[in-house]
């Protein structure tokens, strides 16, 4: 095995630079990346470093460390092995039980040297038995996932279900406002700061985030397939398997594909 | 409506003493008849007067928080029960004997007996109204300490807010080995933090100038911990530091700041707390602003704020109303350049020379 190398996602900039020290003393091998202060940038420093392991802060600014791991677990390549995941929190006792099993540790702060020699220790041998991201790495973050407040599967249907969606016609710039019956919307899809509906030769945009449109829509017509997208289940016309074994979906009525994220691919399994 | 069995007895009970009282008093003054006709009269017209009431009540005025009917009602009742408690009772009593009082007593002792039933009946209603009526004040008393008590705790819960204090802690642990002139600083600060606000609540008034320098103490053990993400100015007049203010008022609104404003934002932001004077006529106004460069309110944020939420900025409306009373007002705008604006506005009784 090359030299291990570990990325840090902590907010707070003197409890970062303690925890390297600290590592540094505990495990003098491992190589510490630059350090990063929120979750979107330790999913993006994560893709492209691909560390052996990641420290992540529960509560950071943007996406929290929980929510990091999930969507990193969706982008990442099936070929690498996932990262050791270490959590670290001042307080969250909730997120400590719901994530325990998951994750390789999880660290208090302020973090002890004796308890961070225990962790260094847990690391070290999840990482010699490491072998490419299997089929079970996502089973256990598809229920980290589904133990974080607002994701999909932790809420079941509202009770009244969203019959009809204002939204504004893309390219009318907000101008046109059109009340779209769900019934019509085959899919949903997050772009920047709106979310794209989509309907047979039309598509709308609508401000609201998609984690808060889910607990509205009726989960039995509508599947999440990836973090930023949820597609009408009857519409799905075929399902493929592309080169780097990503699925894609096609849905009746739109030229469109959909790549499904591997915490999802199990609802296309073949019976 | 429901009936309390054990409440219902207990009434009876109550009635029952209070009529044998009163057949023993008569007995007293009228030793001729045996004890058995003044207690078995009064027994049977308490019993249907009190009947009427206890099961009436409920029919007259279903909804009365006293358990007694309110207003007119209640004296309809009454009155009601005890000119029928009297007919009824007098012919229950005349059966158990079997003669008939109406013939046989004369007007003034058919008056006697009508005037010592209308005390009596009074007498124990009124005991019934008023017990109720204090136990009703008891129980609402009781319920303001509460929600009172509640709402401290709840106060407290966010200042002492264990994901602020472990953090805070945790920072202090590493500058004690790395920078311990910092550390210190940063430990004054919680001290006066803390010490602020457990025992915020003793004094009813500080002076602003202690206001903001509580602020500063929040907002330098922040910066301790967010780094370069926070920036923060704070504007006080030197005329203006003597303002007396409740403590803490403004505490919520920059707590605010830092959790909905600059928290959320990967790259933190500005906070900027100002106090300053406006004229009005002959009022003059005490105008502090709250300023953030946050994610600033999600439109509606302040209506459907869940628990929690908005309970900050609800305190400080509450408090402002206890302390200056209406007119004085609590104000959040979309700032024009992102972020959060707050402004607490009300009336200054003693304001500084316009010199200063």
């Amino acid at each position: 095995m090359n030299t291990p190398t570990a990325l840090i996602a902590e907010d707070e900039p003197l409890l970062a630079r303690a925890l390297a020290t600290e590592l540094h003393r505990a495990w003098p091998a491992l190589q510490l990346l630059p350090t990063v202060g929120d979750g979107a940038s330790a999913v993006r420093e994560a893709l492209a470093r691909r560390p052996d392991v990641l420290f992540l802060d529960i509560r950071m600014p943007g996406m929290d460390g929980l929510a990091a791991a999930a969507a990193l677990a969706e982008d990442w390549p099936g070929d690498a092995p996932f990262p050791a995941l270490v959590f670290a929190t001042a307080y969250d006792q909730y997120a400590v039980q719901a994530f325990e099993a998951q994750a390789v540790d999880y660290l208090l702060k302020p973090v002890q040297p004796a308890r961070l020699q225990k962790t260094v220790e847990r690391v070290q041998a999840a990482l010699a038995r490491r072998s490419p991201a299997t089929d079970s790495t996502f089973e256990q973050l598809r229920s980290l996932l589904n133990a974080l407040p607002g994701s999909a599967a932790s809420h079941t249907t509202a009770a009244t279900p969203l019959r009809l969606i204002p939204a504004s016609e893309a390219g009318s710039n907000g101008a046109v406002v059109r009340m779209v019956p769900i019934a019509e919307v085959l899919a949903f899809e997050a772009a920047d700061k709106y979310l794209r509906v989509l309907t047979t030769g039309r598509e709308y945009l609508i401000r609201t985030p998609l984690k808060e449109l889910l607990p509205q829509l009726d989960m039995q017509q509508f599947w999440q397939i990836h973090r930023g997208t949820v597609v009408r289940a009857d519409a799905v016309e075929t399902v493929e398997r592309d080169d780097s074994g990503r699925l894609l979906l096609r849905l009746r009525g739109l030229t469109e594909r959909f790549g499904v994220s591997r915490l999802y691919a199990h609802l296309f399994r073949a019976l | 409506m429901r009936f309390d069995g054990l409440a219902v007895l207990r009434h009876y009970l109550q009635v029952l003493a209070f009529c044998l009282a009163i057949s023993a008093l008569q007995y007293f003054f009228l030793p001729a008849r045996p004890y058995e006709v003044p207690m078995v009269y009064s027994v049977s017209i308490g019993t249907v007067t009190w009947a009427i009431i206890e099961f009436g009540r409920h029919l007259v005025d279903p909804h009365s928080s006293t358990g007694w009917p309110r207003g007119w009602r209640g004296l309809l009742l009454t009155a009601g029960a005890m000119a029928v408690g009297y007919v009824v009772g007098m012919s229950v009593a005349d059966a158990w004997f079997g003669w008939s009082s109406w013939r046989g007593m004369s007007v003034r002792e058919q008056r006697a007996s009508w005037l010592i039933s209308l005390v009596a009946g009074a007498v124990i209603s009124y005991y019934f109204y008023s017990r109720g009526h204090s136990a009703e004040l008891a129980r609402r008393a009781d319920q303001a300490q509460r929600e009172a008590a509640e709402a401290r705790l709840k106060l407290l819960e966010v200042q002492l807010e264990p994901h602020m204090l472990f953090n805070t802690l945790a920072n202090l642990r590493i500058l004690i080995a790395t920078d311990p002139a910092r550390a210190e600083t940063m430990l004054d600060h919680l001290v006066a933090y803390l010490r602020a606000t457990l025992g915020g609540s003793r004094v009813a008034w500080h002076a602003l100038a202690d206001e903001f320098a509580r602020l500063d103490d929040y907002l330098a053990l922040m910066a301790v911990r967010m780094g370069e993400r926070l920036h923060y100015t704070l504007e006080l007049p030197a005329a203006l530091r003597e303002v007396p203010v409740p403590p803490l008022l403004l505490q919520p609104l920059v707590e605010n700041s830092i959790r909905h404003g600059l928290e959320p934002q990967v790259d933190g932001g500005r906070i900027q707390v100002s106090a300053s004077t406006e004229r009005h006529g002959p009022q003059t106004w005490m105008r502090i602003e709250v300023r953030d460069s946050g994610v600033g309110m999600a439109p509606g944020a302040l209506e459907s704020a869940a628990p929690g939420q908005g309970f900050g900025t609800r305190q400080v409306r509450e408090r402002l109303l206890t302390a200056y009373g209406a007119g004085s007002t609590i104000e959040l705008v979309a700032n024009s350049q992102g972020g959060t604006l707050a402004t607490l506005r009300f009336p200054l009784k003693n304001p500084p020379p316009p010199s200063a």
